[in-house]
């Protein structure tokens, strides 16, 4: 790697500058998916199985096919000459991992409540979904299985007969002694956690349109995705359209989560429609069909063991996952528990390491990415745990934590990785002094003495994540598929302008606004001088797109490498017009200095552009890509502390402050880290507080809207107390870690440990998220006898 | 998402109203649209003709003598601002401040959440603990049911097809009254898991005419007579016997057993609360 000059910090990076994108959202003048309408446009109107498992019989549907608005309708066996391959699933973690067979359009059997049977076309989107219902289906109901473990006990029904198994895989890590030092602990705890499912909900639902030239065989597919290139890649695969015939645009996406994170049934059915009429087709998801459609998140069965000496020092970690795939694989889903597998320890220092995961199928909307993925799993586990030690031990969540800190960086972790860079005390100081630590243990002593029913707890999540996915040969080496790489591509243009190309696709964390803060600060042209163009596989060719908290910590080091090239041939061609060697000349943001005069960037870039004077062997243009493939992970980290109040009487937790010291490396731009911070508490918040989706046992989604899913809003939350220490990563040259996911992974683990810090005396130490009402005064019912 | 298809007429007066009503089985009368629109959209109610009473002028709150007349329109906002309710009924300017949130409370009426019936919204009880009066229009002139006679069943109320709600009317607490609202939800927005609304005047060191209604706890609002005796007797605590007589619904947000817990609980904080007035 060069030696390149560091970011300066205050100028353009780490300003607070207002994002560019926000005029035209706020206006109503995005470009949403669902807002396009093109002449001959037909809707796609999706029957969905009510069963959660169940053979189709018969699929009939000439009823539809009779609405005076109906264009086309298809079973999924009328529609399977489509499919040239199942959709995607491009992480299979081990050689026996089984893979079923992913249909867009169920055929035989319906795996899941909201598994796609048939389809339609209509000329309006009312009609579609009239027509839906006027398809006839049999159903032949089959036994139902929901729970991952209960789908591992013999006899359970099967969700795919042809494995003999609902296991899809099981994948594990083991370093160092850990039966030795298990045997040898002094103390060991033993603890098992519930992940609870979640449902995303980005604020825009899932949109589809297509446009065919059908004489060409092109087709252009709008999606509101996170990754237009991987839908590029792999929606080829499913409908069989060459590569080069296909592209994708992601247009303003409002947010994803992980959810968008995907390629889905309903983007190649679209597209088959497409091909079969010949016409524009347009499908849009309401919230409650994205509720049994879009990918669910979490749902684990987590066992977690740590043996430790009677001082405290944790010598060994062990843990078990048995994780929902539900009823198929999508684009990660057998991957993501495994994203948490290395920091099952946290942010502690332990001799020995073990790790087993076991995906299950069950008849559930399948998991996948939701924000933190693996992560939030991995932090809950050993932060809970680890308070667990110290009530065990009688110590303060505090000591603990600091006798088992990792101190010395880069820290080769007994996992097998290598965190880049930390001081974990130090963001711990912050945490506790902003909380005043001590004043609220002594108001939590004096409520207890008084016999208050409203009992206060404290809460800490000291944690460290991996993100910034991901050096491609580690992703190899787990078997995905795709390398983690991101391309960024400065064409200064003539007129004193520059335009980024970058990779990596935006759905709402303004990529445009930092963007181009670093091409401020490496190259010195305005904010509003710089275009940043993105999401549109026609314009930016290449790319690994957005998810795992990569962009800046991999799109972004792409981009200050471009910067740096544009820098090196801008250097040759400033030289030649001074007529001086390029060793005399100096570049600082976007003025080359030499001798005796100097001359901008865009005076270069117009010398370029007309290529009237340039040196031998120099291109004409001044345009530089850089394809960056990270060395490592970048290992955000931070001390996050929740105070809760319980009533005793109801169950009703209060969360009364929220103090959040976060270390993400350099910050580009505060306002966007901010934002990143507060809408991942708030997820994170809400699995503690509010949110799961529950299954019957028959399968039916209970939680099927919003009013039975717990979205909370802002009335629910304190106002976010947010902090930060700074610790540059090593890896990257402007220090950059990710922020994406921060929120949502450490704030789980900080509200449950204030509340079982604050009932532990009542006798709840095991209390699962989310902590409603009713499940805490149950609780405490429990106790009571 | 998209309802399944309905005629739609605008009534252009109460009359008009009626008669539109009676030219359909099924109709459905639009005011707010806050609880019949989510129906339609999910296809769980299919009417073939919607009557939108949006335009009818019955949107006011008036001083009737002893009582306070709301007309059937008024949006909950306006019954939550509104100063006469402030001055002579707060318990129902408050109580219709935590209906739902500021949107909700723009658009949805108190004729609409009366006459919609559902037992886990919080109007319903305040008018039944107010002992109010609600003045209902139909083909034969206007009749009027008190609170009590009003509430049948879940989603069923006096109310008859071919009828509307037009005036509801809550008496003045006039003297030394007593008051408390207390709506137990997990989010600020949600229905109330329970609820309860608690009036009283003060007497002789105690209280007398004690009226205590509940959310939520059946299949109508209901009066928790037995906490209402222990209130009046001056019981050390007037919510053990609140959820007597009661048979609350098991869901996602609370178990049966649950909700009479919290009953329980509410009723004796609202009591509290009501006396520290």
């Amino acid at each position: 790697m060069s030696a390149p000059t560091e970011v300066e910090v205050g100028r353009a990076i780490g300003a607070r500058v207002e994002r560019k994108e926000d005029q035209k959202l706020l206006q109503g003048q995005a470009e949403w998916v669902d807002n396009m309408h093109v002449p001959g446009m037909v809707y796609l109107g999706i029957v969905r199985s009510p069963y959660a498992h169940a053979r189709i019989t018969k699929v009939d549907v000439t009823p539809a096919l009779a609405h005076a608005d109906v264009v086309g309708a298809w079973s999924g066996a009328d529609i399977a000459d489509e499919w040239q391959g199942s959709l995607p699933c491009a992480w299979l973690p081990t050689e026996d991992t089984n893979a079923p067979e992913h249909k867009p359009v169920a055929v035989d059997k319906a795996r899941y409540a909201g598994d796609a049977v048939a389809v339609i076309a209509a000329t309006s989107r009312g009609a579609a979904e009239d027509a839906a219902e006027l398809v006839e289906v049999e159903y032949e109901p089959l036994p139902v299985v929901v729970d991952p473990e209960a789908a591992l006990a013999d006899g359970a029904p099967l969700v795919h007969e042809e494995f003999g198994t609902n296991r899809c895989y099981t994948w594990t890590l083991e370093e160092g002694e850990i039966d030795r030092l298990f045997a040898e602990a002094d103390v060991t705890v033993s603890e098992r956690y519930r992940q609870n499912r979640l449902i995303p909900n980005a604020i825009e639902p899932r949109a589809v349109f297509v446009t065919a030239i059908p004489a060409n065989g092109e087709f252009t597919l709008w999606s509101t995705t996170q990754v237009p290139h991987i839908a590029r890649v792999t929606l080829s695969g499913v409908t069989g359209i060459p590569e080069a015939k296909l592209r994708v645009i992601a247009p303003d996406v409002g947010g994803g989560f992980g959810s968008k994170l995907n390629v889905y049934a309903e983007e190649a059915l679209a597209l088959a429609v497409a091909r079969m009429l010949g016409r524009p087709v347009k499908w849009t998801e309401t919230r409650s069909e994205g509720y049994l459609s879009t990918i669910h998140g979490r749902d684990q069965v987590q066992e977690i063991e740590l043996a430790a000496t009677s001082e405290g020092k944790i010598l060994a970690v062990r843990t078990k996952l048995t994780a929902s795939m539900g009823a198929y694989l999508q684009l990660v889903t057998p991957g993501i528990p495994l994203l948490g597998a290395w920091l099952y320890a946290g942010c502690y220092d332990v001799q020995g390491y073990s790790f087993e995961c076991t995906g299950v199928f069950t008849n559930t909307v399948p998991t996948d990415a939701y924000r933190g993925a693996g992560r939030p799993e991995a932090t809950y586990a050993i932060e809970r745990a680890v308070d667990a030690l110290a009530r065990k031990l009688g110590m303060d969540p505090v000591e603990i934590r600091r006798l088992n800190f990792i101190r010395e960086f880069p820290a080769a972790i007994k996992a097998g990785l290598t965190i880049d860079s930390g001081d974990y005390d130090a963001s711990l100081d912050v945490a506790l002094e902003q909380a005043g630590y001590e004043s609220v243990r002594a108001e939590q002593r004096a409520r207890r003495t008084a016999g208050d029913p409203k009992r206060l707890g404290i809460g800490l999540s000291t944690y460290v994540e991996m993100c910034g996915l991901a050096p491609s040969n580690i992703l190899g080496a787990i078997r995905y598929s795709g390398g983690g790489w991101e391309a960024a591509t400065i064409r200064c243009l003539p007129t004193g302008t520059v335009q980024v190309l970058t990779g990596s696709t935006p759905h709402g964390q303004g990529h445009e606004t930092s963007w181009s803060q670093i091409v401020s600060d490496r190259l010195g042209y305005e904010i509003d001088e710089v275009e940043v163009l993105h999401g549109d596989t026609a314009v930016v060719p290449l790319g690994m797109d957005t998810y795992g908290s990569r962009s800046l910590a991999v799109g972004g080091v792409a981009l200050y490498y471009a910067a740096d090239r544009i820098a090196e041939k801008g250097k040759k061609i400033a030289a030649h017009l001074m007529e001086v060697d390029e060793a005399q000349v100096d570049h600082v943001r976007g003025t080359f200095h030499g001798p005796e005069t100097s001359i901008t960037l865009k005076e270069v870039a117009f010398a370029a552009w007309t290529a009237h004077n340039l040196p031998d062997g120099v291109q004409p243009g001044l345009e530089e890509t850089y394809v960056y493939d990270p060395p490592n992970f970048s290992w955000p980290a931070g001390a996050h502390v929740a105070i809760v109040e319980v009533d005793t009487e109801t169950g009703a937790v209060e969360l009364l402050r929220y103090i959040a010291v976060d270390d993400v490396g350099t910050i580009v731009n505060p306002i966007i880290v901010e934002g990143q911070i507060h809408g991942g508490l708030a997820q994170g918040v809400a699995q503690a507080l509010y949110e799961e989706a529950i299954y019957d046992e028959d399968g039916n989604l209970l939680t099927g809207n919003m009013v039975s899913y717990l979205v909370p809003s802002a009335a629910e939350f304190p106002r976010w107390e947010l902090h930060h220490t700074e610790t540059p990563s090593p890896t990257n040259p402007m220090g950059v870690k990710g922020v994406g996911e921060t929120g949502a992974i450490a704030s789980p683990p900080a509200v449950m440990n204030a509340i079982v810090d604050a009932l532990a005396e009542d006798g709840i130490t095991d209390l699962d998220m989310p902590a409603t009402p009713e499940r805490v005064w149950r609780a405490l019912e429990e106790a009571r006898r | 998402m998209i309802p399944a298809p309905f005629d739609y007429e605008v009534a252009e007066s109460v009359d008009n109203a009626i008669e539109l009503l009676g030219t359909r089985e099924e109709t459905k009368v639009l005011a707010g649209g806050h609880s019949l629109l989510p129906l339609l959209r999910l296809r769980l109610t299919r009417p073939s003709l919607l009557v939108d009473v949006g335009r009818l002028d019955l949107s006011y709150v008036r001083d009737a003598g002893d009582s306070i007349a709301i007309g059937a329109l008024t949006r909950h906002h306006d019954v939550a601002t509104a100063p006469l309710l402030q001055e002579h009924n707060p318990l129902m300017s408050f109580a219709a401040g935590l209906i739902g949130d500021p949107q909700v409370r723009h658009r949805g009426t108190i004729g609409g959440s009366l006459a919609h019936g559902d037992p886990a919204s919080d109007l319903p009880a305040v008018v039944l603990a107010l002992d109010g009066e609600i003045d209902i229009a139909g083909p034969n002139g206007v009749r009027t049911v008190r609170a009590a006679e009003f509430f049948r069943g879940v989603f069923e109320t006096a109310v008859g097809p071919q009828e509307l709600v037009t005036e509801v009317r809550v008496p003045k607490l006039i003297g030394d009254h007593v008051w408390s609202y207390l709506k137990f939800r997990h989010r600020a927005q949600d229905w109330a898991t329970v609820g309860v609304a608690a009036v009283a005047r003060r007497s002789n060191g105690g209280v007398a005419d004690a009226a205590i209604a509940l959310v939520n706890m059946g299949a109508t609002p209901l009066r928790a007579g037995a906490a209402e005796a222990a209130w009046i007797a001056g019981a050390a605590d007037p919510g053990v016997e609140a959820d007597a007589k009661t048979e609350p619904p098991s869901d996602t947000n609370g178990s049966a057993d649950y909700r009479r817990h919290l009953a329980r609980v509410l009723v004796r904080r609202a009591v509290e609360e009501a006396e520290a007035r």
